[in-house]
């Protein structure tokens, strides 16, 4: 019924998948499940080298060859089709009719990139960071690295449940053992809240399995389901996946994980984890179920706001720089759920576009944290002060990606922000006025923390002790960290003067996605918020009396 | 023909036997009755993996071999031998008691193997009792050095033990009373009408089936699981948490399928006792400190999990359970082959005991992660697709309700298992504590267990399958 365009031939032909579903590879060798494979092979073969030096190389050069063996994926990526791209499938279990599916369409790819493109960042902000367990550390690295593109890419529910839990473990583990004084409390935190949510999601995974049969997910799309069905599997799924972004009330794993997370585990935490969770509400929430997706909207606006606006008036309240930091990517993410919920085109590609920008920006804050807590030892805004003076390098990129946090115009952020507004003011203005007061509150806490940082007074002496209390003078950045720096520099810049190639690759399937969600528009009403709130217990209470066996 | 069918139970007669010849001696060798145990079990299980196609009766109808009968006596023997493996040299048992020992429990396996063909009340009680007996005596033969808890264990074990006989043969005899018969062939066009109009029929199955929630430590019947874990020597939970549980899971899989394909009147009560056990067996956990205790309540929860397939009744809800059972076995061996090995002096562990185990013994650390992640249902373990298993069939029958509240368990029981991994993997050695060294068959034994846990987990349509063959013989 939604079919998209004409097919292209189909070249994995193998019975279960059939043609209609309209995939295709276009090139001549499995480059997906190269890149599965590369930090999975590396992982093992890497556990045989001994020195901490070797593993360091050994990591890098593993995660750079991934992510240079992925840029295929951007140069061939056909820009004018929603189909589903480079896409393998090989049987696993025919038993069950699962299948070992993945490829990638619009949405996915520039998620794949990105981990890609910053995983050889966190080995690098790892080189002097980790000072014990390096090869247990650099097994764990690559094994997210695995997991995480796993879930982008995958085509079928069961794998794409796979690769989300397999990436619990060994997230728990880089937290809990190289972690601060409060590892304990924080891996645990993570670990309960992502389980937590994960279990519904298979709860919902196992419902669609029985309703259709299936686990594949381009099928799972096409079906129709009740609404009564659509909605319990929106809330299963969407519980996964608040907790992941975090949404509010659910965020409050994230402070904790961050501030004990190494800088490492701190930045794939806010570059790419807390993108599956947006990238789930994508890929599950709205097509699967687009009348519950148009009937809980307003409640996940609500919650977006509030994300907002609470993670910005926190932020604006901590001292813990890393702290900050964290709250700051509530109140960024609130503004990808935001845009995802507006349900129209200018708000997916915003959100879009600024998960890939949070990924940039807090990535490289979190960099520039663990690069300060690397020569004070501290994390506190009232003892890393007044650092114009002895880190210039530092201090310049520490403002770059400040103002790109906030959404400087000519920054990155900016242009996904601007996207997400325009989107709020266009459809609610009421919306859009409230993402504004988390627009400024963000301005207001980054440069608290710039003003701190770069400008504070510094009474002249004692202020960057070491243990036995000596004033010394703390060293600017090495061509290591201004590399790694300069790298995501580059990003922040391109994106925010020249976003289009990024936006094109998304486009059509955005459109598609809008498409396939568009038929909601009668049944709840667009612009009827009020009449979605006074049902709001009417349905509830239907979608209660169906638990019953 | 008939003896050939009969041939594994004669093995372990054979067994027991050898067993009692040696006990009469001065000096038994442990080592060589371990080697006796293990091929003898391993021999047990050829005859039966070469007869796996043939079905026939024997004494009267009473004892039926199926496929179904074959692929659980294949899982009671191997788990014999690893068993036997996984425990060498009997450190927790008085030196001049190892014959008699080995003799008890493979008289106990031997009753679970009988239970698993018996196919008339009576039989099935007698084989019943022949697997409780031969534990009830082998619980108290621990080392005296830990006070008498191995006494306190044996009685409880002997008293839930005499109860939950005692309501099942009460439960047969109104099943007797009303049908006339005690054969299950002819119960079964009988009972599916009298569930349905006599409420004493729901009692007597319920009663009846309290002797195998008893031996699967589900609730109501879980009492005596935590004392008895924790009084009886590592070797003896070992056994006590694995293999009982896979003979419980073939009578009640056996007696509940009777009631019929609708079998609403009784699912109703098992939902709730298996929600109960989940939930209680989950809570408990938390708060425990002694492992052993620990993987009680574990168990009890898990015995919640294993009744969803069985109420969901249907072909894969049944493959599901046995499969369940098979990743059970594996996964709890696992964790008490380890427990076994690092307490060097049959002491019980508590959680700090594991500190800095995977600095200290890497292997052992590594089997026992697999084995809680497996027992934790994380991917990519045979205990996360038993579960999804599980979870499926009890949806594709309408129980929602239960797989909510399963789920919401296996969420609350992450908090414990990962207790365990923090414990070994990221806490730091104690000054005193030194290395563990294990010989090479425990080494290998160790490999194959994670091996095992990971391949089935990942490939499970084989053993599927052959579950799925079994219960056709339902």
């Amino acid at each position: 019924m939604r079919r998209p365009g004409q097919g292209m031939p189909y070249p994995y032909n193998q019975g279960t998948i059939v043609e209609q579903y309209l995939i295709f590879n276009q090139l001549n060798y499995p480059i997906i499940s190269v890149l599965l494979l590369l930090p999975l092979i590396g992982a093992v073969l890497g556990l045989l080298f001994k020195s901490d030096k070797a593993q360091l190389r050994w990591g890098l050069g593993v995660t750079v060859a991934t992510a240079l063996a992925s840029l295929p994926l951007y140069t061939q990526f056909d820009r004018t089709t929603a189909l589903y791209q480079f896409v393998e499938v090989r049987h696993w279990l025919p038993a069950l009719g699962l299948d070992y599916a993945v490829g990638v369409d619009g949405i996915s790819v520039l998620l794949v990139l990105l981990t890609t493109l910053v995983m050889p960042l966190c080995v690098l902000c790892s080189w002097s960071y980790i000072k014990e367990r390096m090869r247990e550390f650099m097994f764990v690295l690559l094994v997210i690295e695995t997991a995480m593109i796993g879930v982008f890419v995958s085509l079928n529910t069961l794998l794409f449940f796979l690769f989300w839990e397999a990436m619990l473990i060994p997230m728990y583990l880089m937290i809990a053992i190289w972690g601060g004084a409060r590892k304990d409390y924080a891996s645990i935190k993570y670990f309960l809240y992502t389980f937590a949510g994960s279990i519904f999601f298979l709860a919902s995974i196992i419902a669609l399995y029985v309703q259709t049969g299936s686990f594949f997910i381009p099928e799972l799309m096409e079906h129709s389901f009740s609404f009564t069905f659509q909605a319990w599997i929106f809330l299963g799924c969407a519980l996964a996946f608040a907790v992941k972004v975090p949404m509010f009330p659910l965020h409050t794993w994230l402070p904790a994980a961050h501030v004990e997370a190494p800088t490492a585990g701190s930045v794939i935490l806010a570059s790419i984890m807390l993108k599956l969770g947006g990238y789930g509400f994508l890929r599950f929430c709205l097509p699967m179920a687009p009348e519950a997706t148009w009937y809980f909207m307003p409640w996940l606006i609500g919650l977006s706001l509030i994300s907002i606006i609470v993670g910005g008036y926190l932020a604006l309240g901590q001292s813990d720089i890393k702290k900050l930091i964290a709250y700051s990517s509530v109140g960024h993410m609130g503004f990808v759920t935001l845009g995802i919920f507006l349900l129209n085109d200018q708000g997916i590609k915003g959100a879009m576009l600024q998960m890939i920008n949070h990924g940039i920006t807090t990535g490289a804050l979190f960099i520039l944290i663990g690069i300060i807590y690397e020569r004070t030892h501290s994390r506190e805004m009232s003892v890393n002060r007044a650092l114009g003076a002895m880190m210039p390098v530092y201090v310049l990129f520490l403002g770059i990606f400040s103002l790109s946090s906030f959404g400087f115009p000519g920054t990155n952020s900016f242009v996904s922000e601007f996207l997400v507004l325009l989107a709020a003011f266009s459809k609610y203005p009421l919306v859009g006025a409230l993402a504004i007061v988390g627009a400024i509150l963000a301005a207001a806490y980054m440069l608290r923390l710039l003003q701190s940082m770069v400008w504070a007074d510094s009474d002249g002496h004692g202020h960057h002790d070491d243990e036995q209390g000596n004033g010394h003078i703390l060293k600017d950045l090495n061509a290591r960290e201004i590399g790694t720096l300069s790298f995501l520099t580059i990003f922040v810049f391109w994106i925010g003067f020249y976003p289009t190639p990024l936006l094109e690759m998304m486009d059509v399937s955005v459109t598609h996605l809008i498409d396939q969600i568009g038929d909601g528009l009668n049944q709840a009403g667009d612009d009827n918020l009020h009449h979605a709130f006074s049902s709001w217990g009417n349905k509830m209470t239907g979608l209660l009396t169906t638990l019953k066996p | 023909m008939e003896t050939m069918l009969f041939l594994p139970e004669l093995l372990l007669i054979l067994l027991a036997l050898v067993c009692f010849v040696v006990s009469l001696g001065k000096n038994p060798r442990t080592a060589l009755l371990q080697g006796a145990v293990i091929t003898f079990s391993i021999l047990a299980l050829l005859v039966t993996a070469a007869n796996y196609q043939h079905s026939g009766t024997l004494f009267f109808g009473a004892y039926q071999i199926d496929q179904l009968s074959q692929l659980f006596k294949l899982v009671l023997c191997a788990g014999l031998a690893l068993i036997a493996w996984a425990t060498p040299g009997l450190r927790g048992i008085e030196k001049r008691l190892h014959p008699e020992y080995y003799l008890f429990l493979t008289v106990s396996t031997l009753g679970l193997v009988m239970l698993s063909s018996a196919v008339e009340l009576l039989t099935i009680f007698l084989a019943l009792e022949i697997s409780s007996y031969a534990l009830f005596v082998a619980i108290p033969f621990r080392q005296p050095m830990n006070g008498r808890q191995q006494y306190e264990a044996s009685l409880k074990y002997v008293l839930f033990g005499a109860a939950a006989s005692g309501l099942s043969l009460f439960g047969m005899s109104y099943i007797f009373g009303l049908s006339g018969t005690t054969y299950l062939a002819e119960l079964s066009p009988l009972l599916p009408g009298l569930i349905s109009s006599q409420p004493l029929a729901v009692a007597g199955m319920i009663l009846l089936l309290c002797g195998f929630f008893y031996k699967l430590a589900l609730f109501p019947m879980h009492f005596w699981t935590p004392d008895v874990y924790q009084g009886a020597a590592n070797e003896t939970t070992t056994f006590i948490a694995t293999l009982p549980k896979i003979g419980a899971v073939i009578l009640l899989l056996r007696l509940i399928s009777l009631a019929g394909v609708d079998i609403s009147q009784l699912s109703w009560a098992l939902g709730i006792l298996a929600v109960a056990s989940m939930t209680i067996g989950n809570l408990s956990a938390l708060v425990q400190n002694d492992i052993k205790r620990l993987l009680a309540y574990s168990s009890v929860a898990h015995a919640g999990y294993l009744m969803l397939g069985i109420i969901a009744g249907s072909t894969l809800g049944h493959a599901a359970a046995i499969y369940y059972a098979v990743g059970y076995l594996l996964m709890n061996l696992a964790c008490f082959f380890v427990l076994y090995h690092l307490s060097s002096d049959n002491r019980n562990l508590k959680l700090d005991d594991l500190n800095g185990l995977y600095r200290r013994a890497p292997l052992l650390a590594f089997v026992l992660a697999a084995g809680i992640f497996s027992l934790a249902g994380i991917p990519p373990t045979i205990g996360f697709t038993g579960k999804f298993v599980l979870f499926t069939s009890a949806f594709q029958q309408g129980l929602y309700g239960l797989v909510v509240l399963g789920l919401i368990n296996a969420a609350i029981s992450i908090f414990f298992y990962l207790k365990i991994i923090r414990a070994a993997y990221l806490t730091n050695t104690d000054a005193d504590s030194s290395a563990v060294s294990i010989n090479l068959s425990s080494k290998l034994l160790g490999l194959g267990l994670i091996f095992a846990i990971i391949l089935l987990g990942v490939l499970p349509q084989q053993l599927l399958a052959l579950a799925k063959a079994a219960v056709a013989y339902l």
